[in-house]
Protein backbone atom coordinates (compact mmCIF):
# COMPACT_ATOMS: atom_id res chain seq x y z
CA UNK A 1 0.00 0.00 0.00
CA UNK A 2 2.76 2.45 0.98
CA UNK A 3 6.35 2.06 -0.16
CA UNK A 4 8.89 4.52 1.18
CA UNK A 5 12.23 4.10 -0.50
CA UNK A 6 15.47 5.85 0.53
CA UNK A 7 13.58 9.00 1.53
CA UNK A 8 15.65 12.11 2.15
CA UNK A 9 13.97 15.35 3.26
CA UNK A 10 15.04 18.78 4.42
CA UNK A 11 13.38 21.34 6.63
CA UNK A 12 14.72 24.88 6.65
CA UNK A 13 17.97 23.82 4.98
CA UNK A 14 18.68 20.97 7.41
CA UNK A 15 18.49 17.35 6.32
CA UNK A 16 16.20 15.52 8.73
CA UNK A 17 15.33 12.30 6.89
CA UNK A 18 18.45 10.56 5.63
CA UNK A 19 17.48 7.51 3.63
CA UNK A 20 14.34 6.12 5.22
CA UNK A 21 12.96 2.90 3.76
CA UNK A 22 9.71 1.32 4.90
CA UNK A 23 6.89 -0.71 3.42
CA UNK A 24 3.30 -1.06 4.64
CA UNK A 25 0.89 -3.70 3.36
CA UNK A 26 -2.89 -3.71 3.74
CA UNK A 27 -4.01 -5.10 7.10
CA UNK A 28 -0.84 -4.00 8.89
CA UNK A 29 -0.25 -1.61 11.75
CA UNK A 30 3.27 -0.27 11.99
CA UNK A 31 4.61 1.72 14.89
CA UNK A 32 7.52 4.09 14.47
CA UNK A 33 9.24 4.96 17.70
CA UNK A 34 12.22 7.11 18.31
CA UNK A 35 13.79 9.77 20.43
CA UNK A 36 12.97 13.46 20.08
CA UNK A 37 14.54 14.95 17.00
CA UNK A 38 14.79 11.63 15.15
CA UNK A 39 12.54 12.89 12.35
CA UNK A 40 9.21 11.34 13.38
CA UNK A 41 7.05 14.43 12.82
CA UNK A 42 9.00 15.34 9.69
CA UNK A 43 8.12 11.95 8.24
CA UNK A 44 4.41 12.52 8.88
CA UNK A 45 4.48 16.03 7.38
CA UNK A 46 6.43 14.89 4.32
CA UNK A 47 3.88 12.13 3.73
CA UNK A 48 1.02 14.61 4.25
CA UNK A 49 2.62 17.18 1.92
CA UNK A 50 3.10 20.11 4.25
CA UNK A 51 4.72 23.11 2.53
CA UNK A 52 8.27 23.76 3.71
CA UNK A 53 9.24 20.09 3.86
CA UNK A 54 11.40 19.40 0.83
CA UNK A 55 12.04 15.93 -0.50
CA UNK A 56 15.58 15.81 -1.85
CA UNK A 57 15.90 12.14 -2.75
CA UNK A 58 14.05 8.83 -2.73
CA UNK A 59 10.45 8.00 -3.54
CA UNK A 60 7.11 7.20 -1.94
CA UNK A 61 4.38 5.30 -3.74
CA UNK A 62 0.85 5.03 -2.40
CA UNK A 63 -1.23 2.29 -4.01
CA UNK A 64 1.17 2.37 -6.93
CA UNK A 65 0.97 6.14 -7.53
CA UNK A 66 3.78 8.62 -6.86
CA UNK A 67 2.71 10.33 -3.64
CA UNK A 68 4.73 13.45 -4.38
CA UNK A 69 2.81 14.02 -7.62
CA UNK A 70 -0.27 14.77 -5.53
CA UNK A 71 -0.98 17.96 -3.58
CA UNK A 72 -2.20 17.38 0.01
CA UNK A 73 -5.92 17.41 -0.80
CA UNK A 74 -5.48 14.80 -3.52
CA UNK A 75 -3.57 12.56 -1.11
CA UNK A 76 -6.57 12.80 1.22
CA UNK A 77 -8.96 11.91 -1.60
CA UNK A 78 -6.73 8.95 -2.47
CA UNK A 79 -7.28 7.63 1.06
CA UNK A 80 -4.49 9.07 3.16
CA UNK A 81 -5.31 10.57 6.56
CA UNK A 82 -2.84 12.55 8.64
CA UNK A 83 -3.52 12.70 12.37
CA UNK A 84 -1.89 15.82 13.79
CA UNK A 85 0.21 15.96 16.92
CA UNK A 86 -1.11 19.49 17.41
CA UNK A 87 -4.51 19.77 15.69
CA UNK A 88 -5.04 23.31 14.40
CA UNK A 89 -7.68 25.64 15.84
CA UNK A 90 -9.80 27.37 13.21
CA UNK A 91 -12.04 30.11 14.65
CA UNK A 92 -15.34 30.68 12.88
CA UNK A 93 -15.36 27.41 10.93
CA UNK A 94 -17.64 24.78 12.39
CA UNK A 95 -16.43 21.19 12.52
CA UNK A 96 -19.49 19.81 10.77
CA UNK A 97 -19.42 22.37 7.96
CA UNK A 98 -15.71 21.81 7.34
CA UNK A 99 -15.96 18.02 7.51
CA UNK A 100 -18.94 17.87 5.21
CA UNK A 101 -17.18 20.05 2.65
CA UNK A 102 -13.99 18.01 3.03
CA UNK A 103 -15.77 14.67 2.69
CA UNK A 104 -17.76 15.84 -0.32
CA UNK A 105 -14.63 17.27 -1.95
CA UNK A 106 -13.01 13.84 -1.51
CA UNK A 107 -16.09 12.08 -2.89
CA UNK A 108 -16.19 14.42 -5.87
CA UNK A 109 -12.51 13.75 -6.60
CA UNK A 110 -13.28 10.02 -6.55
CA UNK A 111 -16.31 10.46 -8.83
CA UNK A 112 -18.83 9.70 -6.06
CA UNK A 113 -22.08 11.50 -5.30
CA UNK A 114 -21.96 14.08 -2.48
CA UNK A 115 -23.68 13.27 0.81
CA UNK A 116 -26.75 15.34 1.65
CA UNK A 117 -26.86 17.36 4.86
CA UNK A 118 -29.02 14.70 6.52
CA UNK A 119 -26.85 11.78 5.43
CA UNK A 120 -23.74 13.58 6.59
CA UNK A 121 -25.16 14.46 10.01
CA UNK A 122 -26.17 10.85 10.55
CA UNK A 123 -22.62 9.71 9.77
CA UNK A 124 -21.08 12.46 11.93
CA UNK A 125 -23.37 11.65 14.85
CA UNK A 126 -22.47 7.95 14.73
CA UNK A 127 -18.75 8.73 14.68
CA UNK A 128 -19.01 11.32 17.45
CA UNK A 129 -21.01 8.86 19.59
CA UNK A 130 -18.41 6.17 19.05
CA UNK A 131 -15.70 8.52 20.35
CA UNK A 132 -17.82 9.72 23.28
CA UNK A 133 -17.94 13.22 21.82
CA UNK A 134 -20.95 15.44 22.24
CA UNK A 135 -22.65 16.43 18.98
CA UNK A 136 -22.74 20.05 20.21
CA UNK A 137 -18.97 19.99 20.29
CA UNK A 138 -18.89 18.90 16.68
CA UNK A 139 -20.89 21.98 15.76
CA UNK A 140 -18.39 24.30 17.45
CA UNK A 141 -15.49 25.91 15.60
CA UNK A 142 -12.73 23.43 14.72
CA UNK A 143 -10.71 22.64 17.86
CA UNK A 144 -11.29 26.12 19.35
CA UNK A 145 -11.28 25.88 23.13
CA UNK A 146 -10.85 22.10 23.03
CA UNK A 147 -8.57 20.46 25.60
CA UNK A 148 -5.61 18.42 24.35
CA UNK A 149 -7.62 15.22 24.80
CA UNK A 150 -10.68 16.64 23.05
CA UNK A 151 -8.56 17.65 20.07
CA UNK A 152 -7.24 14.11 19.72
CA UNK A 153 -10.74 12.68 20.02
CA UNK A 154 -11.81 15.10 17.33
CA UNK A 155 -9.02 13.80 15.10
CA UNK A 156 -10.43 10.31 15.55
CA UNK A 157 -13.99 11.50 14.80
CA UNK A 158 -12.66 13.08 11.60
CA UNK A 159 -10.84 9.88 10.72
CA UNK A 160 -14.04 7.90 11.28
CA UNK A 161 -16.03 10.23 9.03
CA UNK A 162 -13.43 10.38 6.25
CA UNK A 163 -12.79 6.60 6.46
CA UNK A 164 -9.24 6.55 4.98
CA UNK A 165 -7.38 3.45 3.82
CA UNK A 166 -4.08 4.66 5.30
CA UNK A 167 -3.74 6.61 8.54
CA UNK A 168 -0.51 8.30 9.56
CA UNK A 169 -0.96 9.23 13.19
CA UNK A 170 1.63 11.59 14.61
CA UNK A 171 1.89 11.27 18.39
CA UNK A 172 -1.84 10.81 18.70
CA UNK A 173 -1.21 9.71 22.29
CA UNK A 174 0.51 12.89 23.43
CA UNK A 175 -1.49 14.96 25.90
CA UNK A 176 -3.94 12.16 26.69
CA UNK A 177 -4.86 10.92 30.14
CA UNK A 178 -5.27 7.19 30.63
CA UNK A 179 -9.03 7.14 29.89
CA UNK A 180 -8.70 9.21 26.75
CA UNK A 181 -5.81 7.02 25.67
CA UNK A 182 -8.04 3.96 25.84
CA UNK A 183 -10.87 5.68 23.93
CA UNK A 184 -8.50 6.87 21.21
CA UNK A 185 -6.80 3.46 21.02
CA UNK A 186 -10.17 1.74 20.62
CA UNK A 187 -11.09 4.29 17.96
CA UNK A 188 -7.99 3.48 15.94
CA UNK A 189 -8.78 -0.25 16.16
CA UNK A 190 -12.43 0.22 15.26
CA UNK A 191 -11.83 2.46 12.27
CA UNK A 192 -8.55 1.14 10.91
CA UNK A 193 -8.01 -2.47 12.03
CA UNK A 194 -9.31 -3.93 8.76
CA UNK A 195 -7.80 -6.20 6.10
CA UNK A 196 -7.80 -3.44 3.47
CA UNK A 197 -6.38 -0.67 5.66
CA UNK A 198 -3.03 0.22 7.15
CA UNK A 199 -1.76 2.46 9.94
CA UNK A 200 1.55 4.16 10.58
CA UNK A 201 1.57 5.00 14.25
CA UNK A 202 4.23 7.51 15.20
CA UNK A 203 4.84 7.62 18.90
CA UNK A 204 7.42 8.40 21.51
CA UNK A 205 6.01 6.12 24.19
CA UNK A 206 4.98 2.50 24.32
CA UNK A 207 1.72 3.14 26.21
CA UNK A 208 -0.57 3.61 23.17
CA UNK A 209 0.69 0.26 21.91
CA UNK A 210 -0.99 -1.40 24.90
CA UNK A 211 -4.27 -0.55 23.18
CA UNK A 212 -3.28 -0.70 19.52
CA UNK A 213 -1.16 -3.79 18.97
CA UNK A 214 1.32 -3.13 16.19
CA UNK A 215 2.32 -5.87 13.77
CA UNK A 216 5.69 -4.21 13.30
CA UNK A 217 7.74 -1.78 15.34
CA UNK A 218 10.53 0.34 13.86
CA UNK A 219 13.08 2.48 15.58
CA UNK A 220 13.77 5.82 13.90
CA UNK A 221 16.99 7.52 14.82
CA UNK A 222 18.80 10.31 13.03
CA UNK A 223 16.52 10.15 9.99
CA UNK A 224 16.74 6.40 9.32
CA UNK A 225 15.08 3.19 10.46
CA UNK A 226 17.80 1.60 12.55
CA UNK A 227 15.91 -1.42 13.79
CA UNK A 228 12.69 -3.28 13.03
CA UNK A 229 10.89 -6.03 14.87
CA UNK A 230 7.56 -7.21 16.22
CA UNK A 231 5.45 -5.82 19.05
CA UNK A 232 8.00 -7.07 21.59
CA UNK A 233 10.51 -4.46 20.33
CA UNK A 234 8.37 -1.72 21.86
CA UNK A 235 8.66 -3.30 25.30
CA UNK A 236 12.36 -3.72 24.84
CA UNK A 237 12.63 -0.01 24.00
CA UNK A 238 10.62 0.93 27.05
CA UNK A 239 13.00 -1.10 29.22
CA UNK A 240 16.30 -0.27 27.62
CA UNK A 241 15.73 3.22 26.25
CA UNK A 242 16.54 4.38 22.74
CA UNK A 243 20.22 4.92 23.24
CA UNK A 244 21.08 1.24 23.54
CA UNK A 245 18.97 0.09 20.61
CA UNK A 246 19.82 2.84 18.22
CA UNK A 247 23.55 2.39 18.76
CA UNK B 1 -14.58 72.79 2.43
CA UNK B 2 -16.67 74.03 -0.45
CA UNK B 3 -18.87 71.09 -1.36
CA UNK B 4 -18.43 71.78 -5.05
CA UNK B 5 -14.65 71.62 -5.02
CA UNK B 6 -13.07 68.27 -5.74
CA UNK B 7 -11.35 67.01 -2.59
CA UNK B 8 -7.59 66.59 -2.55
CA UNK B 9 -5.26 64.21 -0.70
CA UNK B 10 -4.84 66.91 1.92
CA UNK B 11 -8.43 66.32 2.99
CA UNK B 12 -7.93 63.67 5.65
CA UNK B 13 -11.20 61.90 4.82
CA UNK B 14 -10.13 61.54 1.16
CA UNK B 15 -6.52 60.60 1.80
CA UNK B 16 -6.74 57.12 0.27
CA UNK B 17 -9.47 57.89 -2.26
CA UNK B 18 -9.24 57.29 -6.00
CA UNK B 19 -9.49 60.98 -6.91
CA UNK B 20 -9.32 60.38 -10.65
CA UNK B 21 -12.32 58.10 -10.42
CA UNK B 22 -14.04 60.58 -8.13
CA UNK B 23 -13.54 63.37 -10.68
CA UNK B 24 -15.62 61.36 -13.16
CA UNK B 25 -18.72 61.63 -10.97
CA UNK B 26 -18.04 64.95 -9.21
CA UNK B 27 -19.95 66.77 -7.87
CA UNK B 28 -21.75 64.02 -6.00
CA UNK B 29 -25.23 64.30 -4.55
CA UNK B 30 -25.68 65.73 -1.08
CA UNK B 31 -25.63 63.10 1.68
CA UNK B 32 -28.81 61.15 2.26
CA UNK B 33 -30.34 62.15 5.60
CA UNK B 34 -31.47 59.53 8.07
CA UNK B 35 -33.05 60.52 11.36
CA UNK B 36 -34.03 57.89 13.87
CA UNK B 37 -36.64 59.31 16.21
CA UNK B 38 -36.28 59.26 19.94
CA UNK B 39 -36.65 55.77 21.41
CA UNK B 40 -36.90 54.07 18.00
CA UNK B 41 -34.72 51.26 16.67
CA UNK B 42 -33.98 50.92 12.99
CA UNK B 43 -31.87 48.70 10.79
CA UNK B 44 -30.39 49.63 7.44
CA UNK B 45 -28.13 47.88 5.01
CA UNK B 46 -26.22 48.66 1.88
CA UNK B 47 -24.80 46.26 -0.69
CA UNK B 48 -22.38 48.18 -2.86
CA UNK B 49 -21.92 45.88 -5.83
CA UNK B 50 -21.52 48.36 -8.69
CA UNK B 51 -20.41 47.08 -12.09
CA UNK B 52 -16.73 46.68 -12.94
CA UNK B 53 -15.13 50.06 -13.55
CA UNK B 54 -18.02 52.03 -12.06
CA UNK B 55 -17.71 54.67 -9.36
CA UNK B 56 -20.09 54.40 -6.44
CA UNK B 57 -20.24 57.08 -3.75
CA UNK B 58 -22.69 56.61 -0.90
CA UNK B 59 -22.82 59.40 1.67
CA UNK B 60 -25.16 59.30 4.61
CA UNK B 61 -25.77 61.81 7.38
CA UNK B 62 -27.39 60.06 10.30
CA UNK B 63 -28.87 61.54 13.45
CA UNK B 64 -29.85 59.27 16.28
CA UNK B 65 -32.21 61.05 18.67
CA UNK B 66 -32.17 60.32 22.41
CA UNK B 67 -32.50 56.63 23.26
CA UNK B 68 -32.69 55.51 19.64
CA UNK B 69 -30.65 52.83 17.91
CA UNK B 70 -29.46 52.15 14.39
CA UNK B 71 -27.86 48.95 13.15
CA UNK B 72 -26.13 49.59 9.84
CA UNK B 73 -24.57 46.81 7.77
CA UNK B 74 -22.62 47.42 4.62
CA UNK B 75 -20.87 45.30 2.03
CA UNK B 76 -18.51 47.41 -0.06
CA UNK B 77 -17.40 45.20 -2.93
CA UNK B 78 -18.19 46.61 -6.38
CA UNK B 79 -16.85 49.09 -8.90
CA UNK B 80 -13.44 50.61 -9.53
CA UNK B 81 -13.94 53.05 -6.69
CA UNK B 82 -16.51 52.44 -3.97
CA UNK B 83 -16.89 54.77 -1.04
CA UNK B 84 -19.35 54.58 1.81
CA UNK B 85 -19.21 57.49 4.20
CA UNK B 86 -21.32 57.82 7.31
CA UNK B 87 -21.57 60.94 9.38
CA UNK B 88 -23.35 59.93 12.56
CA UNK B 89 -24.50 62.14 15.42
CA UNK B 90 -25.58 60.48 18.65
CA UNK B 91 -27.88 62.13 21.16
CA UNK B 92 -28.34 61.11 24.81
CA UNK B 93 -28.25 57.33 25.27
CA UNK B 94 -28.42 56.50 21.56
CA UNK B 95 -26.58 53.52 20.07
CA UNK B 96 -24.96 53.12 16.67
CA UNK B 97 -23.83 49.75 15.43
CA UNK B 98 -21.82 49.37 12.22
CA UNK B 99 -20.92 46.06 10.61
CA UNK B 100 -18.86 46.61 7.48
CA UNK B 101 -17.15 44.28 5.04
CA UNK B 102 -14.81 45.39 2.26
CA UNK B 103 -13.95 42.85 -0.42
CA UNK B 104 -11.55 44.14 -3.05
CA UNK B 105 -9.58 42.66 -5.88
CA UNK B 106 -7.86 43.77 -9.08
CA UNK B 107 -7.30 47.53 -8.96
CA UNK B 108 -10.33 48.34 -6.82
CA UNK B 109 -10.23 51.17 -4.30
CA UNK B 110 -12.87 50.66 -1.62
CA UNK B 111 -13.39 52.60 1.56
CA UNK B 112 -15.61 53.01 4.55
CA UNK B 113 -15.26 56.41 6.17
CA UNK B 114 -17.10 57.22 9.37
CA UNK B 115 -17.40 60.15 11.71
CA UNK B 116 -19.31 59.23 14.83
CA UNK B 117 -20.02 62.18 17.05
CA UNK B 118 -21.13 61.49 20.58
CA UNK B 119 -22.81 64.85 21.05
CA UNK B 120 -24.56 64.07 24.34
CA UNK B 121 -23.92 61.81 27.36
CA UNK B 122 -24.56 58.07 27.61
CA UNK B 123 -24.41 57.26 23.91
CA UNK B 124 -22.66 54.12 22.71
CA UNK B 125 -21.24 53.06 19.37
CA UNK B 126 -19.65 49.90 18.06
CA UNK B 127 -17.99 49.61 14.69
CA UNK B 128 -16.69 46.35 13.24
CA UNK B 129 -15.04 46.32 9.82
CA UNK B 130 -13.43 43.35 8.09
CA UNK B 131 -11.59 43.65 4.78
CA UNK B 132 -10.29 41.02 2.41
CA UNK B 133 -8.01 42.39 -0.28
CA UNK B 134 -6.30 40.72 -3.19
CA UNK B 135 -4.43 41.77 -6.34
CA UNK B 136 -3.60 45.48 -6.26
CA UNK B 137 -6.74 46.48 -4.40
CA UNK B 138 -6.78 49.12 -1.69
CA UNK B 139 -9.22 48.87 1.18
CA UNK B 140 -9.48 51.62 3.76
CA UNK B 141 -11.33 52.27 6.94
CA UNK B 142 -11.11 55.79 8.31
CA UNK B 143 -13.08 56.06 11.48
CA UNK B 144 -13.25 59.17 13.60
CA UNK B 145 -14.96 59.15 16.96
CA UNK B 146 -15.59 62.60 18.39
CA UNK B 147 -16.77 62.97 21.95
CA UNK B 148 -18.25 66.36 22.83
CA UNK B 149 -17.32 68.21 26.01
CA UNK B 150 -20.29 67.09 28.06
CA UNK B 151 -20.78 63.66 26.52
CA UNK B 152 -19.89 61.75 29.69
CA UNK B 153 -20.36 57.97 29.87
CA UNK B 154 -19.65 57.65 26.17
CA UNK B 155 -18.72 54.11 25.22
CA UNK B 156 -17.28 53.81 21.72
CA UNK B 157 -15.40 50.93 20.16
CA UNK B 158 -13.86 50.24 16.80
CA UNK B 159 -12.50 46.91 15.60
CA UNK B 160 -10.80 46.80 12.22
CA UNK B 161 -9.18 43.73 10.72
CA UNK B 162 -7.85 43.23 7.23
CA UNK B 163 -6.70 40.10 5.46
CA UNK B 164 -4.34 40.42 2.52
CA UNK B 165 -4.46 37.65 -0.08
CA UNK B 166 -1.52 39.10 -1.97
CA UNK B 167 1.43 41.19 -0.86
CA UNK B 168 0.50 43.68 -3.60
CA UNK B 169 -2.79 44.61 -1.94
CA UNK B 170 -3.07 47.49 0.52
CA UNK B 171 -5.08 47.87 3.70
CA UNK B 172 -5.40 51.20 5.50
CA UNK B 173 -6.94 51.33 8.94
CA UNK B 174 -7.16 54.62 10.70
CA UNK B 175 -9.20 54.82 13.86
CA UNK B 176 -9.11 58.35 15.25
CA UNK B 177 -10.31 59.72 18.56
CA UNK B 178 -11.15 63.29 19.48
CA UNK B 179 -12.28 63.43 23.07
CA UNK B 180 -13.39 66.47 25.05
CA UNK B 181 -15.09 64.65 27.93
CA UNK B 182 -13.28 62.91 30.78
CA UNK B 183 -15.55 60.02 31.74
CA UNK B 184 -15.54 58.01 28.52
CA UNK B 185 -14.54 54.59 27.23
CA UNK B 186 -13.12 54.49 23.73
CA UNK B 187 -11.54 51.26 22.51
CA UNK B 188 -10.04 50.56 19.15
CA UNK B 189 -8.03 47.80 17.56
CA UNK B 190 -6.66 47.29 14.09
CA UNK B 191 -4.82 44.35 12.57
CA UNK B 192 -3.63 43.38 9.11
CA UNK B 193 -2.82 39.75 8.44
CA UNK B 194 -2.63 36.92 5.97
CA UNK B 195 -4.38 33.56 5.81
CA UNK B 196 -3.11 31.12 8.43
CA UNK B 197 -0.88 28.65 6.58
CA UNK B 198 -1.19 26.01 9.28
CA UNK B 199 -4.97 26.17 9.00
CA UNK B 200 -4.79 25.93 5.20
CA UNK B 201 -2.65 22.80 5.42
CA UNK B 202 -4.96 21.29 8.03
CA UNK B 203 -7.97 21.82 5.76
CA UNK B 204 -6.06 20.48 2.73
CA UNK B 205 -5.03 17.37 4.67
CA UNK B 206 -8.74 16.61 5.11
CA UNK B 207 -9.36 16.85 1.38
CA UNK B 208 -10.32 20.45 0.72
CA UNK B 209 -8.81 21.88 -2.50
CA UNK B 210 -6.88 25.16 -1.96
CA UNK B 211 -9.58 27.51 -3.28
CA UNK B 212 -12.27 25.91 -1.12
CA UNK B 213 -10.02 25.97 1.94
CA UNK B 214 -9.27 29.66 1.42
CA UNK B 215 -12.90 30.49 0.88
CA UNK B 216 -13.88 28.67 4.07
CA UNK B 217 -11.34 30.65 6.12
CA UNK B 218 -12.32 33.97 4.54
CA UNK B 219 -15.99 33.22 5.06
CA UNK B 220 -15.24 32.67 8.75
CA UNK B 221 -13.26 35.91 8.84
CA UNK B 222 -16.16 38.05 7.61
CA UNK B 223 -19.15 35.96 8.74
CA UNK B 224 -19.63 37.43 12.19
CA UNK B 225 -20.04 40.95 10.83
CA UNK B 226 -23.44 40.28 9.27
CA UNK B 227 -24.77 38.15 12.10
CA UNK B 228 -28.18 39.40 13.15
CA UNK B 229 -28.36 41.88 10.27
CA UNK B 230 -31.74 42.70 8.77
CA UNK B 231 -30.58 41.36 5.43
CA UNK B 232 -28.09 38.81 6.74
CA UNK B 233 -28.78 36.37 3.93
CA UNK B 234 -28.55 38.89 1.12
CA UNK B 235 -25.37 40.44 2.56
CA UNK B 236 -23.75 37.08 3.24
CA UNK B 237 -24.57 35.57 -0.12
CA UNK B 238 -23.34 38.67 -1.96
CA UNK B 239 -20.12 38.45 0.07
CA UNK B 240 -19.74 34.76 -0.76
CA UNK B 241 -20.16 35.40 -4.48
CA UNK B 242 -17.41 38.00 -4.36
CA UNK B 243 -15.13 35.86 -2.17
CA UNK B 244 -15.62 32.93 -4.54
CA UNK B 245 -14.34 35.09 -7.39
CA UNK B 246 -11.36 36.27 -5.34
CA UNK B 247 -9.72 33.00 -4.23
Amino acid sequence: MLQINNLHAMVGGTEILKGLTLSLNPGEIHAIMGPNGAGKSTLSYVLGGRPGYDVTDGSVTFNGADLFDMPPHERAAAGLFLGFQYPVEIPGVSNVQFLREALNAQRKARGEEPLSGGEFLKLARAQADAMGMDMDMLKRPVNVGFSGGEKKRNEMVQMGILDPSLAILDETDSGLDIDALRVVGEGINRIMRKPDKAVLLITHYQRLLDYVKPDFVHVLADGRIVRSGGAELAHELEREGYRELAA
Amino acid sequence: MNAMLLPTRKDEAWRYADLDALARVWPVAAPEQIIVASGQAETRYLIQSAADGAVAIHQLAITLEAGSRLDFHVLNAGGAYGRVSLDVTLKDGAHFELGGVILGTGEQVLEIVTTVTHAEPNATSNQVVRSVLGGHATGSYLGKVAVARDAQKTDASQSVKAMLLDRTATANAKPELEIYADDVKCAHGATVGELDKAALFYLASRGLPPAEAKQLLLQAFVAGVFEGAEAQEALTSAALVKLGAMV
